[in-house]
């Protein structure tokens, strides 16, 4: 769908140029305060790589950053600053574990399937709250999924401590809602790795089709892109702003489910938002909107989650280190203004350069 | 081009081997004084000459290794997780512990709870405690495949075979911080400040809302929960409104939302310093946070020995072996919860004195629960 | 005009893109005190050339010399200091701040670090003075006229210390009054000793105020003629490559049924004034409805009411005997119409897509494009590639995007997008603005083409040369109103004039046509 080769090219050099940066950056930082670097990546990149058990966890993580990643990219895509995705989580997250406990001994595929719809539909209904609210009053989308995010978190303790739970956290759900796969939880040596890696995989799959191949993702592309000239050619702006903030709800509540039935297998009373619902959103900056750039993007935000843990012992680093190294690369996506700048003025300087005419 | 950008990338990359070989050298010498002088001294003054610590003074008790995995509020919280790591800190000072000998697992998110553990477990930590009751579903998972580990959980009971359960009567210290506000209140109302709900906070409510009432069954209590225990906003606003009803102490067991009632309260005597009114800390002594201009404000704040039940329960393990499945309980009489003296009248903190030795000696008893759970 | 010194001389330029040879050894010289003039088509080379001049390009090959001396103008600020100076055709105004904030800005007169208003307010005044720019130096940029902007932009460079000033489009936004001021500005600089190059396509601005001429055309400088002696029409000829002809030739019409029918028709503005008032009007099959007017005076809301974009107060629209009052534009569309619309970068086009999609942009949903919500990419692509061949338009590639086509080319594609559908009512808004000779002409062939073809066509043009060319009928907008429809063999440009300016009404009831 990019138009030219150069371009694919670019797109993909802004990303790892800003990892690399990010990298720097961290190091200098550590150096600055007295850290060894080497040691710290080290540290990060040999527990994780070093043993089935972190790999798994790092996956697992990506996993839940995938869909995050692509939910709040499709709503971008379309025009949107859905910063609700961790609020669209959690209540996907909420669904799927009430419908888990509460129909306990349905067949294991009925029981997945269900649990995992339910979360689907509550996150697009929070997003769609949003996103209808936009498309008939105008409300601007990123303060009123803000403050659902507020409402999800709330009413989810609320749920867990009057309706759902015993006390601070609900049951574990029955055998039948679980995901794991037997194989692949003995390969990564008993982590939570789960069936979620392959629904990511999928889904990734279906975003990609959908957005380059539909009519409904040539309409979403359309209106995010030019609005008015949408409008023109009779798209419906309305009916867009709603079904992209349905899917992106739809993506982050299924990635609540995975995370709900997947990592933890109940759920518990929050102090705060999901963090995999904001750095899906990092996520999806540094994948460029890309689906399978989101992917992998995902898989180094879990790397780097879980490699964190090891700063501390593995190299004497405060593991907000990490985050530091995250924000980083987060911002050197940001600014990737200067990083094609430099990166024409390298082709400036030769003469064979290949640019666009005009 | 692409050879030039695969010769920049490589030089990049190169540049940061080299930056980083550069700094190790200095680096690790740096490293290990910000983190071991104090032992290191100890050490070398201690016993001179010693170059093998095994075999050096009391021999077993300073091979034994011990690990914690915080919370999501982390190892520098200034409360709860921060205790604790400095419960251990100490510990390692007194057995002349090296500096791998203790370690934290911070969480920043309740995903990260297992691996934590599993990474302390790949190092061989021999006990390893869980700081808070939000740990325990993840202690118990961990304790159930690694039945010859032994682990540690704070603030929650386990039943698992190899869980220590290290527990706080926190209603015994709250009963004593309400007997200083009932001494203390003017207006014949005091308010209480709830994180999360749920079984902790429910007894320093509990706990609170009794020792008012032992003093005076007609002050009225203003129960408010923030839902949370991160927000200062959020404690501001619960602050203000008790404030602006009445109450003129307010108690809060709440973590960081406390820091908003402090600030309210802050905000309320610097524009009128004729105000009366007070803030009791939790957890450990928050004095310093009630200072002002005029004074301080902290009336005083009810203590809670995270770090000292640690140290107690890693020696009890040294000395004794390791007490599975078993649940100490941290009370007034064990010195595991406490209030200060702060900034009582001597009539208050003569009362708080009575009521101490009522409780320990059993003529008190104080209840601790008002919360059902399902 | 006779052998004064060269201020500036561009001597064998070239300057690559890659294979593309945006300017292939071009060759300019700017005499002392005239005016200059570079015409060329959209897309000729003539902003490339001018970027090497001011500093943002640096040519593959050539030399640049000003004042006789060889330089190497590696940036803005070096084009600055040799005093070359640029009026940008789009305004680089801060709207809220004041004339002599914007002039000053990056250059402020300050005393201990405090800016020194008073002197730089003084100063600005002095320059406005000396070249007849009456400009109010203390007034707001959003406060003031785009004709006053323009001179805002001047004074930019004056004071910065320019003597060789670039104009780049610079009535493309003016209204003709506007533009006659312009002209008039510009031949004071020049008798104050300032050298202009003027960048345009217009063949009557460079008659009126320019004194020699160079046409590129395709990256090659063609010529550099001394306007006096040259013809429009040669000058034309020249730019194009080919003989132009400014008139369309067209043969009667014969207008049948009406195709649409506008009945008392009241469009309210979001700030809720009447944009359109009661007008009443139809369009017959076969014939080219014009609807001329100053720029305001509720022609885009009538537009936009016809098609949708806008929702009308009161009245009806019928359109093939189809109600569309108020319907969805994609209704209205599939009932027969087909769009060009005012402003094609907003409406026309989403220019981050490619141009095959761009294309599609009105049919993807239809076979055989879209199946079972599906595109079928291979069908897009083809189709595509034929109108691209059958409309001419100049693009590398069907999967280049559109804002990589000049202007002339981006328009032709939304015409061919509309006019492929074969649409029996066409609405053509503004179809030919910012566009060159050779493009108009293909524009207005085409318009008339459809009209020969028994669709009815609208075209809605703020030019009167445009409006009486290609017109059958013309109506005329004053005031939300349509206060007269004239035939367009028999009206005068005066006479249109007139009405435009709201004169005359006793003069339309003259005319017997369909109209209120």
């Amino acid at each position: 769908m990019l138009t030219m080769n150069k371009d694919r090219l670019n797109n993909l050099l802004v990303p790892i140029f800003s990892i690399f940066l990010g990298l720097i950056f961290g190091a200098l930082l550590m150096l600055a305060f007295g850290f060894n670097p080497i040691t710290a990546y080290n540290a990060m990149i040999s527990g994780v790589f070093g043993s089935p058990y972190f790999l798994g966890e790092a996956l697992r993580a990506a996993t839940i950053l995938t869909f995050t990643g692509l939910g709040f990219s499709i709503a971008f895509k379309a025009g949107f600053f859905n910063i609700g995705v961790a609020g669209q989580l959690l209540v996907g997250w909420t669904a799927s574990i009430w419908v888990a406990l509460a129909f306990p001994d349905l067949p294991r595929l009925m029981l997945v399937t269900m649990s995992i719809a339910a979360a689907i539909f509550a996150g697009a209904v929070w997003a769609g709250v949003a996103g209808a609210l936009r498309a008939y009053f105008g409300t601007s989308e990123v303060i009123v999924t803000i403050m659902l995010n507020y409402t999800a978190l709330h009413l989810t303790n609320y749920l867990i401590l009057n309706v759902l739970g015993t006390g601070n956290t609900t049951e574990r759900v029955s055998e039948n809602a679980n995901l794991s796969i037997g194989w692949l939880t003995e390969l990564t040596a008993g982590s939570r790795l789960n069936v979620g890696i392959f629904i990511a995989m999928v889904v990734v799959f279906l975003y990609w089709i959908f957005m380059t191949k539909t009519t409904a993702g040539f309409e979403v592309r359309a209106v995010g892109l030019n609005p008015h000239a949408s409008t023109y050619a009779g798209m419906s702006a309305t009916k867009n702003i709603i079904l992209s903030m349905l899917i992106s709800g739809g993506l982050a509540g299924l990635g609540g489910a995975i995370h709900g039935l997947g990592t933890f297998g109940n759920l518990f009373t929050q102090s705060g938002l999901p963090t995999a619902g904001f750095n899906g959103i990092a996520v999806a900056l540094l994948g460029l909107g890309n689906p399978i750039g989101i992917f992998f993007s995902s898989i180094l935000f879990g790397v780097l989650e879980i490699g964190a843990g090891f700063l501390p012992n593995g190299a004497g680093v405060p593991d907000e280190m990490a985050s530091i190294v995250t924000a980083a690369i987060i911002f050197f996506v940001g600014a990737n203004y200067i990083i094609r700048f430099f990166m024409n003025k390298l082709n400036n300087k030769k003469t064979q350069a290949v640019q666009e005419g005009e | 081009m692409k050879n030039k950008l695969l010769l920049i990338l490589s030089v990049l990359f190169a540049a940061v081997l080299v930056l980083g070989a550069c700094g190790s050298t200095d680096d690790e010498s740096t490293d290990d004084q910000t983190d071991q002088d104090t032992e290191q001294n100890e050490d070398a003054t201690g016993d001179e000459g010693t170059d093998d610590e095994d075999s050096s003074d009391e021999g077993a008790s300073t091979e034994f290794k011990i690990a914690m995995v915080t919370d999501e509020g982390g190892v520098d919280d200034r409360s709860f997780n921060q205790s604790a790591w400095e419960g251990m800190q100490t510990w390692g000072e007194e057995v002349g512990a090296g500096d791998d000998q203790y370690a934290y697992y911070q969480s920043n998110d309740s995903a990260d709870f297992i691996p934590n553990f599993n990474q302390a477990l790949a190092e061989g930590y021999d006990i390893i405690y869980g700081i808070g009751y939000l740990l325990q579903e993840a202690v118990e998972d961990v304790a159930k495949l690694n039945p010859d580990q032994h682990f540690g959980l704070v603030d929650s009971v386990s039943d698992v075979e190899n869980v220590i359960s290290l527990t706080f009567r926190d209603n015994e210290a709250a009963f004593l911080a309400g007997v200083a506000a009932a001494h203390t209140t003017e207006s014949g109302k005091v308010g209480f400040v709830g994180g999360q709900k749920g079984a902790v906070i429910d007894r320093f409510q509990t706990g609170f809302e009794a020792g008012v009432a032992h003093v005076d069954d007609s002050i009225e209590v203003d129960v408010q929960y923030a839902n949370s225990f991160a927000d200062a906003g959020i404690g501001q606003q619960i602050a203000a409104a008790m404030y602006t009803n009445g109450a003129d102490v307010v108690y809060h067991a709440a973590g960081a939302v406390g820091n908003g009632v402090f600030t309210e309260a802050r905000n309320r005597l610097e524009s009128d310093p004729d105000n009366q009114i007070w803030v009791i800390g939790v957890d450990r002594d928050q004095e310093a946070e009630g200072d002002w201009e005029g004074g301080n404000f902290t009336l005083t704040s009810t203590i809670k020995g995270v770090g000292d039940a640690i140290v107690n329960a890693t020696n009890l393990t040294i000395e004794e072996g390791f007490p599975g499945g078993e649940n100490i309980a941290y009370g007034l009489a064990e010195d595991g919860v406490d209030v200060v003296r702060g900034n009582m009248s001597d009539e208050a903190w003569e009362a708080v004195e009575t009521a101490r030795a009522e409780v320990v000696d059993g003529t008190i008893e104080v209840p601790e629960f008002t919360y059902t759970e399902q | 005009m006779v052998q004064s010194e060269k201020v500036i001389e561009m001597i064998g330029i070239t300057k690559k893109f890659g294979e593309f040879k945006a300017n292939d050894n071009i060759h300019l010289d700017v005499k002392k005190g005239e005016i200059h003039a570079l015409l060329g088509e959209n897309g000729a080379g003539k902003s490339t050339l001018m970027n090497m001049l001011s500093g943002l390009l640096t040519p593959t090959s050539g030399q640049i010399r000003v004042n006789g001396q060889d330089v190497s103008i590696s940036s803005p600020n070096v084009a600055n200091d040799l005093g070359i100076g640029m009026v940008h055709q789009h305004f680089m105004l801060v709207e809220k701040f004041s004339v002599t904030e914007n002039i000053v800005l990056g250059k402020e007169e300050h005393r201990f670090g405090f800016m020194d208003k008073d002197t730089a307010n003084k100063q600005v005044q002095e320059l406005s003075d000396r070249y007849g720019l009456s400009v109010d130096p203390k007034k707001l940029v959003e406060n003031i006229t785009v004709g006053m902007q323009q001179r805002v932009e001047i004074l930019k460079t004056l004071y910065r210390g320019a003597d060789i000033l670039i104009f780049d489009e610079p009535t493309g936004v003016l209204t003709p009054q506007e533009i006659q001021e312009l002209m008039s500005i510009m031949r004071k600089l020049v008798s104050e000793g300032k050298s202009i190059i003027l960048i345009t396509h217009k063949l009557d601005e460079i008659k009126q105020v320019a004194d020699r001429c160079t046409v590129i055309r395709r990256g090659k400088s063609i010529d550099t003629v001394n306007v006096r002696e040259t013809s429009q029409q040669e000058l034309a000829d020249m730019m194009v490559g080919r003989s132009v002809s400014f008139t369309v030739d067209k043969k009667p019409a014969e207008p049948k049924e009406a195709v649409l029918k506008v009945e008392n028709l009241t469009v309210k503005e979001s700030r809720g004034y009447d944009a359109v008032k009661n007008v009443s009007f139809e369009v017959k099959a076969g014939e080219v409805l014009g609807i001329a007017g100053v720029d305001g005076n509720g022609q885009s809301q009538l537009i936009s009411a016809i098609t949708g974009l806008m929702k009308s107060a009161s009245g009806k629209i019928t359109l093939n005997g189809k109600n569309i009052t108020n319907k969805k534009p994609r209704m209205i569309t599939e009932s027969g119409l087909g769009h060009i619309p005012e402003d094609r970068h907003k409406f026309g086009l989403v220019l981050p897509m490619t141009l095959e999609e761009n294309i599609a942009l009105q049919t993807y949903y239809q076979k055989p494009f879209s199946n079972h919500g599906f595109l079928n990419y291979k069908e897009i692509k083809s189709y595509a590639k034929k109108l691209i061949e059958e409309f001419d338009v100049r693009t590398p590639s069907e999967v280049h995007s559109a804002s990589s086509l000049s202007g002339g080319n981006q328009q032709k594609a939304i015409i061919a997008r509309e006019i492929a559908r074969d649409p029996d009512f066409l609405i053509a808004a503004q179809p030919t603005r910012g566009l060159d000779v050779g493009a108009i002409e293909y524009i207005h062939k085409r318009l008339v083409e459809q009209r020969d073809k028994g669709r009815a066509v609208l075209l809605m043009s703020y030019e009167l040369d445009e409006i009486m060319n290609v017109s059958d009928r013309i109506a005329v907008m004053y005031d939300g109103r349509i206060i007269a429809v004239v035939d367009a063999k028999e009206t005068t440009e005066q006479e249109l004039g007139l009405l435009m300016a709201g004169v005359d009404k006793n003069r339309a009831s003259a005319e017997t046509v369909t109209a209120e």
